[in-house]
């Protein structure tokens, strides 16, 4: 019998040394004790790999660094949100002290766990008020549940896209501002070839690349989330009637399988055979960049921006739209916060290091003083942008714990909505909501 | 005061312990860091609520209840992966067998015939994948071109949730090289006398294969089925890749990366662990779907070396 007994006891060694390990798991912490005008070197991550958009990102850091002589950054270019995770999780002396994320729906996990510390007490060292220095919708997306581990650093918004040329054809004077209008516009700017089409007006199917249903839902001007934190969209009438108001722009364009045929005939969205700039569809709903995709591209028409139309019932907010951007923060595990403080401080709110990054890579800025400035290049296209960015009505996805999980099932909805395999809207919106809350609870 | 005396066969056998486990100790030490502990781990994180940042708390079952009862990918993955294990493999095996036979048999251009067939096995998955969704794109592929101008139906391929697994299981047919090759050289190591004296018996050609191809590569296509289940469990780039090309959506804020495109008929269990523990950082649920994958290879496997022999009739 001494031989199980030694098993059975080896057993409950190596059970334990797990458990011990695994409860070890989890970053250190580090401390904003440090004096930034020490000589010190920070390391930043940021996921810019462009060549253009790394030597902009380094005029910037070239820019602190003469400005704080004493404070050196690292900086490591095209990292990506795994890493960046993998990094946040190890801490360490080869973590970084400052982060940067192209992608925000990640901001709950990050301020919620901690990995990003508070910016609250920097930006009240600095005198800084967030609530004057950056737009609403962008302070809404850098912070989760009152806690500001991250800043915006420059931002995108999302307007329509239009071909002039078509639209001189079809004798449209000029963008439409409510739904109505752009319906139809749309109809009038679609050429129907059999099956197919020479020339479809807009793509409104959910895949076709940013026309998705938090971008559309933008113009509703929705609440994803009330006091409780539980799920609006079954309560919320923009979700109901953003659904009801696709659904109908699918069918009166040509229906969801001619439509969804004609999608797979478009080129990659990053590519020069995007759909708009290939001709084949006359209006659509993007960011910023494209007018950059556009003029590489070197299309044979004259293209338009203005903002994305709104339901006629809130025609009085046309000019609002869906912003998004680039967050900053500093590593709870970095034991430079002082000096890494000084960096995001810099990036993020001096004018002058906003305006030269957002004009040198084509984003819009992130701070109302940098939205008003002289400095930045103008265009008509950046200009309708900039306006989007500026409107007091445009918004964003807020953060939540699991990231972008109640996008998805929103999504999912949609999808199901559109083909037809959903046909009653209220009871699915429940159920979605109820999704939304079930998964947000098992992430808490 | 006593001293305790130890009898010189108890330390005899001390020393050979000792040496027995300086022996297996790489063994013991590779087997223990990297399928023991990660293993133990996983047991214990399911049980835990673990965002990956912060020390795991335990939670009980909710990740088991979770996973099984609330979240909407489990079924259909599992459903899917089921699909894939009992199609793809069969087919695979059936087909690989079959090119081995081919390839072995052809007096002449085997070589050539043995080195187009294998090359497909040698492009890389992503790129392998990406290939097949230009190629049975429906609006612009050739494949669907060239059905239309024959009359026949032109499938929606991986944009029709009732295609995509069998466009997947055509990529991985098209990938067929590795089992070719080990059924041809399971093939040739057939003793041609039993062929001889089966042909002198007036064995037909089914006859010969069924009683003495069969039995004598039969630990052969077990192996092609044991290891095959396996990949599919692990089943991960291609239908993540098909998926999102033929969706056409990169993901980003705003704009969610769809898992298992179209309709959830390409998720997999395997998206699921990446699904869960890194977008939404449920590293408990992660690791409930990781154990699930764990018992139904296990499952699979336990089952095919106690019946596969069998079924197979070894000689």
């Amino acid at each position: 019998m001494a031989f199980p007994k030694r098993i059975l006891a080896a057993s409950a060694v190596i059970a334990s040394v797990s458990l011990l390990g695994s409860a070890c798991t989890g970053a250190s912490k580090g401390s904003a004790n440090d004096d930034p005008n020490d000589e010190v070197t920070i390391t930043f991550w940021h996921g810019w790999s462009a060549p253009s958009e790394v030597k902009a990102i380094q005029q910037n850091i070239d820019a602190f660094e003469a400005a704080q002589p004493n404070i050196h950054v690292k900086v490591v270019g095209n990292i990506t949100d795994d890493k960046i995770n993998q990094a946040l999780r190890a801490g360490g002396p080869n973590a970084p002290d400052v982060v940067s994320s192209f992608t925000t729906d990640n901001v709950g996990q990050f301020c919620s766990s901690n990995v990003f510390t508070d910016l609250s007490p920097f930006l009240e060292k600095s005198g800084i008020d967030p609530e004057t220095t950056f737009p609403k919708p962008l302070l809404d997306y850098t912070q989760f549940e009152g806690d500001r581990c991250t800043l915006p650093l420059l931002s995108d918004a999302y307007g329509l896209y239009y071909n002039k040329d078509a639209f001189a054809a079809a004798g449209i004077d000029g963008p439409p501002k409510t739904l109505s209008e752009f319906e139809k516009d749309a109809v009038k700017l679609t050429k129907s070839n059999g099956d197919s089409y020479s020339q479809l007006g807009f793509m409104p199917n959910y895949h076709g690349y940013e026309t998705t249903t938090t971008h559309y839902v933008a113009q509703w001007g929705p609440t994803y989330f009330d006091a409780d934190g539980k799920s609006t969209v079954a309560t919320d009438p923009a979700f109901a009637d953003m659904l009801t108001w696709q659904k109908h722009m699918v069918e009166t364009l040509g229906g969801y399988d001619k439509l969804e045929k004609y999608r797979t005939t478009f080129g990659d969205e990053w590519g020069a055979k995007n759909p708009f700039q290939t001709g084949q569809v006359a209006m659509a709903i993007d960011g910023e960049w494209r007018a950059g995709f556009i003029d590489d591209a070197n299309v044979d028409f004259e293209y338009g921006v203005a903002p994305f139309p709104v339901p006629d019932d809130q025609a009085d907010t046309y000019g609002k739209g869906y912003l998004s951007g680039t967050i900053i923060g500093i590593a709870s595990t970095s034991d430079k916060q002082n000096a890494a403080w000084e960096l995001v401080k810099y990036l993020t709110t001096d004018t002058d290091a906003v305006v030269s990054f957002a004009n040198a890579i084509h984003n819009i800025p992130s701070t109302n003083a940098a939205l008003e400035s002289p400095d930045l290049d103008t265009n008509d296209a950046v200009k309708a942008f900039i306006g989007i960015a500026q409107n007091p009505d445009s918004n964003t996805t807020p953060a939540s714990i699991n990231g972008g999980a109640y996008q998805l099932t929103l999504q999912d909805l949609g999808y199901a909505v559109e083909s037809g395999k959903q046909t009653d809207l209220q009871s699915s919106l429940e159920a979605a909501a109820q999704q939304i809350d079930t998964d947000i609870a098992q992430a808490k | 005061m006593s001293t305790a005396t130890i009898s010189p066969a108890r330390r005899r056998r001390g020393r050979n312990l000792a040496r027995n486990v300086a022996f297996l100790s790489p063994w013991l030490v590779g087997t223990g860091l990297f399928f023991g502990y990660p293993l133990a781990a996983t047991v214990y994180f399911s049980f835990t609520r673990y965002d990956g940042f912060t020390a795991p708390t335990p939670n009980g079952l909710d990740n088991w209840r979770y996973v099984f009862q609330d979240y909407p990918f489990f079924w259909p993955a599992l459903a899917n992966t089921v699909w894939l294990v009992v199609a793809m493999v069969t087919l695979r095996v059936i087909f690989g067998l079959s090119l081995g036979m081919l390839v072995t048999k052809v007096k002449t251009g085997a070589g050539l015939l043995r080195t187009v067939f294998y090359i497909p096995y040698l492009a890389p998955p992503v790129a392998a994948t990406m290939a097949f969704a230009f190629l049975l794109n429906p609006g612009t592929g050739p494949v669907n071109t060239v059905l239309g101008r024959l009359g026949l139906p032109e499938p929606g391929w991986f944009n029709d949730p009732s295609w995509s697994k069998p466009a997947l299981t055509l990529l991985a047919l098209w990938g067929i090289g590795d089992l070719m090759v080990i059924f041809m050289a399971a093939l040739l190591d057939v003793p041609t006398s039993q062929y001889e004296a089966a042909e002198l018996d007036g064995a037909g050609a089914w006859a010969r294969f069924r009683y003495i191809t069969l039995p004598n590569i039969s630990p052969i296509v077990l192996f092609a089925v044991v290891t095959g289940v396996i990949q599919t469990m692990q089943y991960y780039t291609q239908p993540l890749i098909a998926g999102k090309v033929a969706s056409g959506v990169v993901g980003g804020s705003g704009q969610q990366f769809e898992p298992g495109y179209p309709e959830k008929s390409t998720l997999t269990l395997p998206q699921l662990v990446y699904n869960l523990g890194f977008q939404r950082f449920d590293t408990g649920s992660a690791c409930v779907i990781a154990l699930v994958l764990f018992a139904l290879s296990m499952l699979f496997t336990a089952l095919l070396m106690r019946r596969g022999s069998a079924l197979l009739g070894e000689v």
